[in-house]
């Protein structure tokens, strides 16, 4: 059992120089960037400018080629099993499609990590699994539907009650909103803050929605052909005069975001 | 109509008349960016084959590297479990182990039954013209134990379980479900991979025993209706014709072809990315290599038990 509860450093996350590759194909070529302690830090860029591989980067599900990767205060790449396991049980991660065990309820998916690391009485795990079912706003009915009976929405908010099972410390959203109506899309949003006030936690979302942006946001990272274009707050965003930005926010779907 | 516009410059070619609509698509399609795609290298014809042939090959290679990092990454998973350092996951072994071994039992011992009964009266015609029809309790005796029960037993489950574990493991690639657990400090390989392969290294060798003995029964069936040798009879020239090596070399070949099964699912389902067609694909090549593995290696098997005298 590993119980060591990493503690709380800043930036929790530090990026310095990451290079990915995917075959011989450089995806991200000497990306920094600091993810500071409870702030809600979103990745932006035009499609293909590795987004996502960024994210699946730090994560540690594609092997960096060079660069390092520092996740609350430890680099991650030098870490032996355990540690890895000890950073792993302090962050959640909210897959672009969810990726729930399909063949697991969702009480049970919420159960998992809880199962596998700790040793809790089934009573306590089904007390916790409620506990978050009901924060991420979920009805508690739905706690023994399988994923597949589940909407969009739902499944969204289900892998976000998974990925907050265990209190981690950093949350990883890949695309939190995309699929949602805006209704939808805005309270999950507002769920984002309100965990980060409460909870404190740290978030990490790449998107695409400005609204998300606008609202949820502190300052945002901007890439651009694996490299990193601006990093800033929305105001310093707005201002900037980089051509891509500018359409960015500035185009036609962006009207409402600098009121 | 925009190429010719293209050509000729804009000063001498003008659209005439056409209504608002035409003439906006035509200036969206002029404005449009028109660049050429370079034109796919072609491989000369003569050369596809050798260029398919060398592709193979190298595939090949991979297979062999990706099941060496597999297997490897399966010993691992295996000492952490029998260290304690991982979960023992007992219900996720039971049931695989229910799945693959114990509801493979009535079509193995159905599809051995009927193999055992035509090998049997292919064996009585042939005997029938020199007279000593009993030598089949022999041949039978030997050949479900030693070969067939295992091999059809063995093609059996690559064809149920090797194409089960294949697609299992492939959609929860596609789902995201394996990175999912990886993230989540999960080894995919202890947690997916070893239970089904566990299952079948312990459930094949009951699986052969079962095969076996199906195929001994249709051959004893047939050996009293069409080679009128009774049951007692057969029974008691069973008894000086079966020794317990025939036994012993059939079931020890049956934990490895478990093992191989297992392997090559394994290694096809981590490969399979992205797309739908990619898991039909990987499934169909799973079943595939592991009928042909599974028989390669009974041959191996084969090669060497004759060598030391068995």
């Amino acid at each position: 059992m590993i119980n060591a509860l990493i503690p709380e450093a800043d930036p929790a996350i530090t990026v310095d120089g990451l290079v990915v590759k995917i075959g011989s194909r450089t995806i991200i070529n000497g990306l920094n960037f600091d993810l500071h302690r409870r702030e809600i830090l979103g990745l932006i860029g035009p499609s293909g400018s590795g987004k996502s591989v960024t994210l699946r980067a730090l994560i540690g599900l594609l092997p960096h080629a060079g660069g390092n990767v520092t996740v609350m205060g430890r680099n991650y790449a030098q870490l032996n099993r355990r540690q890895r396991v000890e950073t792993q049980r302090n962050w959640g991660v909210l897959f672009q499609q969810g990726a729930l065990f399909s063949s697991l309820t969702v009480k049970e998916n919420i159960e998992f990590q809880m199962r596998e690391h700790l040793h809790l009485s089934p009573k306590l795990r089904s007390d916790i699994a409620m506990i978050k079912l009901d924060l991420v706003g979920l009805p508690a009915a739905a706690a023994h539907s399988y994923p597949a009976e589940l909407s969009g929405g739902m499944i969204k908010r289900a892998a976000l009650a998974r990925a907050l099972a265990l209190d981690p410390q950093i949350l990883f959203l890949d695309e939190p909103t995309a699929g949602l109506d805006p209704i939808g899309a805005g309270k999950f949003d507002e769920l984002i803050v309100t965990l980060r006030d409460t909870l404190g936690l740290t978030v990490l979302m790449v998107t695409h929605d400005l609204d998300s942006l606008a609202m949820a946001c502190d300052r945002i990272v901007a890439l651009a052909d694996g490299k990193l274009l601006k990093a800033g707050t929305m105001a310093e965003m707005l201002q900037s005069d980089q051509p891509w930005l500018q359409e960015y926010f500035h185009g036609p779907r962006a009207r409402n975001i600098g009121s | 109509m925009t190429r010719l516009q293209r050509g000729l410059g804009q000063g001498d070619a003008r659209l005439i008349g056409g209504n608002a609509q035409h003439v906006a698509l035509l200036s969206a399609i002029s404005d449009a960016a028109h660049e050429t795609l370079p034109s796919p290298h072609r491989t000369n014809i003569l050369l596809v084959p050798f260029a398919k042939f060398g592709r193979i090959v190298i595939g090949a290679f991979n297979d062999i590297f990706a099941a060496n990092a597999v297997q490897g990454h399966l010993m691992v998973a295996l000492g952490r479990t029998l260290t304690f350092q991982a979960p023992l996951r007992f219900a996720s072994f039971v049931h695989q182990f229910e799945q693959i071994v114990l509801r493979a039992i009535p079509i193995v011992a159905l599809i051995s039954l009927v193999v055992g009964a035509i090998i049997t009266q292919q064996t009585i015609l042939q005997l029938r013209t020199f007279g000593v029809t009993i030598f089949v309790v022999d041949l039978a005796a030997i050949l479900m134990f030693r070969e067939i029960g295992v091999l059809l037993a063995a093609i059996m489950v690559a064809g149920r379980s090797g194409s089960a574990i294949t697609a299992e493991i492939g959609a929860m690639r596609i789902r995201e479900e394996f990175d999912a657990l990886q993230v989540m400090g999960v080894d995919p390989h202890q947690a997916l991979m070893l239970p089904r392969v566990i299952a079948l290294v312990v459930g094949m060798p009951l699986l052969a025993f079962v095969g076996s003995m199906s195929g001994l029964a249709g051959a004893a069936i047939v050996a009293k209706f069409y080679g009128d040798i009774p049951l007692d009879i057969f029974a008691d020239r069973l008894r000086g014709a079966m020794t317990v090596t025939s036994v012993a070399v059939g079931l020890i070949k049956a934990p490895f072809m478990g093992f191989l099964v297992g392997l090559l699912a394994s290694i096809e389902g981590m490969k399979v990315a992205g797309s739908s067609e990619s898991l039909g694909q990987r499934t169909t090549s799973s079943v595939v290599k592991s009928i042909f593995v599974v028989i390669v290696a009974d041959g191996l098997f084969a090669i060497f038990f004759a060598a030391i005298g068995l």
